[in-house]
């Protein structure tokens, strides 16, 4: 009998007449596809086409094909299912994967366009003219009450709140990954990037590593339903916090780090024993309900002097009423996850199959807070495969005040999309622990490149808002007027709160 | 939020020909507050002009300071608000109607006696002037809430009367309440304004303050109502620009119950106006800062208490930020306040001369109305011009204590709008 039914996805091919027989892909391949005699041999089985080879080969020599070999064609049963059937055949096991849902679903952010002026009201150039993107993350009051200060002027009467709002001078943060999940480098590279470009990156569920305690005021620290790393200093170490509930890529599921990936590091970070599995219970077992997540939220407030809390959720199909249940157990701010979003390992079935896109949680969840007047009281962070500029203007054009991205930060720093990040061998270095390949992030050289991304999408966002003749990002949040859809259909539309162009 | 087919669009109402007027052919009467049940864009001229120490003068310096702006507007509108006009009736409430035909005079005037107490009721003054076709029937009434009907509500009388409004706007089809308020009165209609001026015969009055506006629609609305200023009681909105944040604008107020149904971006304004001033009493400076924010640049460089009170009013009103251009005049009873965008991309230029203060969209209305003034300016973006005239009331109108819905229909009138409301 075979050993495997499955056929390699890829083709690994060298051009041996231009290789150096240098063996540099032996070296820079995480996944073991190479072997050398006398010339480097490929296991085209073991290839992700991460293209980590193909970048550092010196003679450009290696070309990745896909394997074209022939399956009859079977609009029903794709050779991915049957692949999947295979394997499950062979394992017995649940599939993991990692990054996000990759299946053809309809995406909305692509059949919505913006709008610009024309005659009647004049663009703005942002580069001539003031374009502010500055946006305050967290609760706000419904007024403004004042008081005479004695000279003419006015003070306030009473705190509004916004003094515990973080200042974001792009609304733009990074989505959790946690240590563990990614490598330290990455964790150091985000907090430098977040630090120089005045927004926040986020710890994830494996707590916050000593080198990163300068970072403090830039980092969201995050307490997931495993509570790794979650100490009263923990709590203080950051300038808000964050109760995982949920994740876009795994809705209802929990997590489940490996042992192999928990080195010393990891463990005294995670505070957990060394090579032990860290799982992470699929809901909190404190909080069943509402009110228990009320209770969180105000301990937490508790342990920190009133810093703003915040709930991450995956983005499903009752998440307008369950934000609504969220700001009003006292969170500063929702984080909506859409179905798109990634992850460091879930089960596939689950990644590609739960959960509702971030562009309908936002619409719906902006509208219910505004029905029941209570929008002011909670930012909405919109995560979820965030994956240009124009994404993120139509995310704040639904109604988002921030959006977070993590697949488009790890892309920043080398990642392809391979989806191997469950596997722990991550040529680029990222979701690995192992110090060979962790080694290949130099922070500096990620800092920048994130630094430049976020840069760049500020940018454009600045541009975007010129040509919709506005000059502050809170002119486009929730300003659903200047959206309109493109084959959307009229029940999404409405559901939107989005005309079809025409109108 | 959510958009309708296009067919279902109302058509936009025309004036009646004259041999309607009794409204014996009519099968249907317009509903006047429905201008367009889509967005009408437009750029406009303005002007406002108060003397702080009270002294009268005469609408004949609106009607020039907006006739030499004449360029500004294409003849689809124009109109002016005048205060202190009314020195015969200072504590009546004066009702400037506009009416379709004799039955809706007469289905209105039916309500005013049987809750007010109407101690002078006249056709209005006008007179026939080229370029003006088509005018409604134009009436007012000098008016008080019946004491007895106003007892069993427990209102105050100024609520009292913007539910009468409400009642008219939006269940007598056919008129429309072109203002409300003690004092004052809106002259409004289709033309160049200075027809408009000319045909109410607004040199004839006279008042500490008036304001003027010259309309430039895109499209042909042809309808008498939907000139400036907007009124509510005794506020009087002009406006010249196109909010380009109408969306959240309208939005965000209606989160706090505000209806914005006309498409308008002075509606917008007027009820932002009143969320601010009257609902958070929030100082007319400060809501002017709101609507045209500082830059964050210069919110940093202010000393820390200032800088703690902008960041708070832009954290918190940000949605009601007003962003994109314009020049906004409101006028009422203790004077008047001009504000220009955050980037002035709409002109506004000041004047002073003695206790004179005017504004307009050009320099011109003021060369051409005052002898010499003191000062010519253009204020700066996002700066508030305040003139207030001596011992007047202060900006808030009398005891007002409606709720949101209550003033969109009380504004607009709109069916809709006002189908939610307890107009009784």
């Amino acid at each position: 009998m075979p050993i495997s039914l499955i056929q390699p996805e890829f083709k690994v091919h060298i051009d041996y007449d231009k290789c150096h027989k240098c063996g540099r892909c032996v070296q820079q391949c995480g996944w073991g596809v190479y072997s050398f005699n006398e010339r480097p041999i490929p296991d085209d089985s073991k290839c992700r086409a991460c293209h980590r080879c193909v970048t550092y080969c010196p003679a450009h020599c290696i070309t990745i094909r896909k394997n074209d070999l022939a399956l009859r064609d079977n609009a029903n049963w794709s050779p991915a299912l049957r692949q999947g059937v295979w394997r499950q055949a062979e394992t017995g096991g649940v599939m993991l994967t990692g990054m996000g849902n990759d299946k053809p679903y309809l995406s909305i952010f692509d059949h919505l366009v913006l709008d610009a002026c024309q005659v009647t009201n004049p663009s703005i150039d942002p580069l001539r003219e003031p374009m502010e993107l500055r946006t305050y993350l967290g609760r706000k009051s419904d007024a403004v009450q004042v008081a005479s200060d004695g000279n003419g002027g006015y003070r306030l009467a009473e705190s509004t709140g916004v003094e515990k709002n973080i200042k974001l001078d792009t609304p733009i943060i990074f989505s959790p990954m946690s240590y563990g999940s990614v490598s330290l480098n990455v964790h150091r590279s985000l907090a430098m990037a977040a630090e120089r470009l005045g927004i926040l990156m986020n710890t994830g569920e494996g707590g916050l590593h000593a080198d990163l305690y300068p970072y403090a005021d830039h980092v969201i620290v995050q307490v997931a339903s495993g509570r790794f790393g979650v100490n009263p200093e923990f709590l203080n170490r950051g300038a808000a916090v964050e109760i995982k509930v949920g994740q876009g890529a795994k809705p209802g599921i929990g997590g489940h780090l490996p042992g192999e990936k928990i080195n010393r590091e990891v463990s005294e970070t995670r505070m957990i024993p060394q090579g032990t599995d860290a799982i992470s219970p699929a809901p909190h077992h404190d909080i069943y309900s509402i009110e228990d997540l009320r209770q969180l939220i105000y301990s937490i407030k508790e342990a920190t002097g009133y810093k703003p809390v915040g709930v991450k959720i995956a983005a499903v199909h009752n998440v307008a009423a369950i934000a609504s249940g969220i700001v009003r157990a006292g969170a500063d701010y929702v984080y909506l996850d859409g179905f798109r979003g990634g992850t460091g390992a879930a089960p596939q079935i689950i990644r590609d199959h739960i959960g509702i896109p971030v562009e309908i949680a936002v619409a719906v969840v902006d509208q219910r807070l505004r029905d029941e007047g209570i929008r002011n009281q909670a930012s909405i962070v919109a995560a979820g495969s965030i994956r240009s500029s124009a994404d993120l203007a139509k995310a704040i054009a639904l109604g988002a005040d921030v959006v977070a991205i993590g697949s488009a930060a790890l892309m920043a720093l080398g990642c392809h999309m391979c989806q191997g990040c469950h596997t722990g061998s991550c040529s680029w270095g990222l979701t690995t622990q192992k110090p060979e390949l962790t080694r290949r992030v130099n922070p500096e050289w990620g800092a920048e490149r994130l630094t430049n991304l976020v840069h760049a999408w500020s940018h454009e966002l600045q541009e975007i808002l010129g040509a919709l003749g506005v000059n502050a990002v809170e002119s486009l949040r929730g300003s659903r007027e200047r959206l309109r859809s493109i084959g959307l259909d009229e029940q999404t539309c409405k559901i939107l709160g989005v005309k079809p162009a025409g109108m | 939020m959510c958009y309708e087919p296009l067919l279902d669009r109302m058509p936009t109402t025309r004036m009646p020909s004259f041999t309607d007027r009794e409204g014996l052919f009519a099968e249907e009467r317009p509903r006047y507050a429905e201008e367009a049940s889509y967005k009408i864009h437009g750029g406009c001229g303005l002007m406002g002009i108060c003397d702080e120490s009270g002294t009268l003068m005469s609408g004949e310096n609106a009607i020039r300071a907006i006739a030499v702006q004449r360029d500004r507007g294409n003849g689809l509108g124009g109109g002016f608000a005048g205060y202190g006009i009314y020195p015969e009736f200072p504590d009546h409430f004066c009702f400037h109607m506009m009416y379709h035909d004799i039955r809706a005079k007469e289905e209105a005037e039916a309500l005013f006696d049987r809750y007010f107490q109407v101690d002078l009721a006249e056709p209005m003054p006008t007179r026939p002037v080229k370029g003006i076709s088509d005018a409604p029937l134009l009436w007012r009434y000098f008016l008080q809430p019946d004491p007895h009907k106003l007892e069993g509500t427990e209102m105050s009388p100024e609520d009292f009367v913007v539910h009468t409004v409400m009642l008219i706007n939006s269940t007598v089809d056919g008129a429309f309440v072109a203002s409300s308020g003690k004092n004052m009165g809106a002259f409004k209609g289709v033309g160049f304004p200075e027809e408009i001026g000319h045909y109410y015969l607004l040199e004839e009055y006279e008042g500490h303050t008036w304001v003027g506006h010259n309309r430039f629609p895109t499209n042909t609305p042809g309808w008498w109502g939907g000139a400036h200023p907007f009124t509510l009681l005794d506020w009087s909105i002009v406006h010249n620009g196109e909010i380009s944040s109408y969306g959240i604008n309208s939005r965000y107020l209606e989160a706090f119950g505000y209806k914005c149904t006309l498409g308008t971006d002075t509606e917008v304004a007027a009820y932002l106006f009143d969320l601010m001033l009257r609902r958070h009493k929030l100082p007319i400076e400060l809501a002017c800062k709101a609507l045209a924010s500082p830059l964050w640049s210069e919110i940093d460089r202010m000393p820390e208490e200032e800088q703690a009170v902008m960041r708070s009013l832009r954290a918190v009103y940000g949605p009601g930020m007003l962003n994109g251009p314009f020049a906004i005049v409101l006028g009422f009873n203790g004077g008047m306040v001009a504000l220009n965008d955050r980037i002035k991309l709409r002109p506004l230029v000041a004047a002073r001369q003695g206790s004179i203060l005017m504004v307009a969209s050009e320099e011109s209305a003021m060369r051409e109305v005052l002898d010499a003034p003191d000062h010519v300016w253009a204020p700066k973006a996002g700066e508030p011009v305040i003139a207030t005239v001596q011992g007047a009331e202060p900006l808030i109108h009398g005891e007002l204590h409606l709720s949101a819905d209550e003033v969109s229909c009380a504004v607009t009138g709109v069916l809709e709008t006002c189908e939610t409301v307890e107009v009784n």
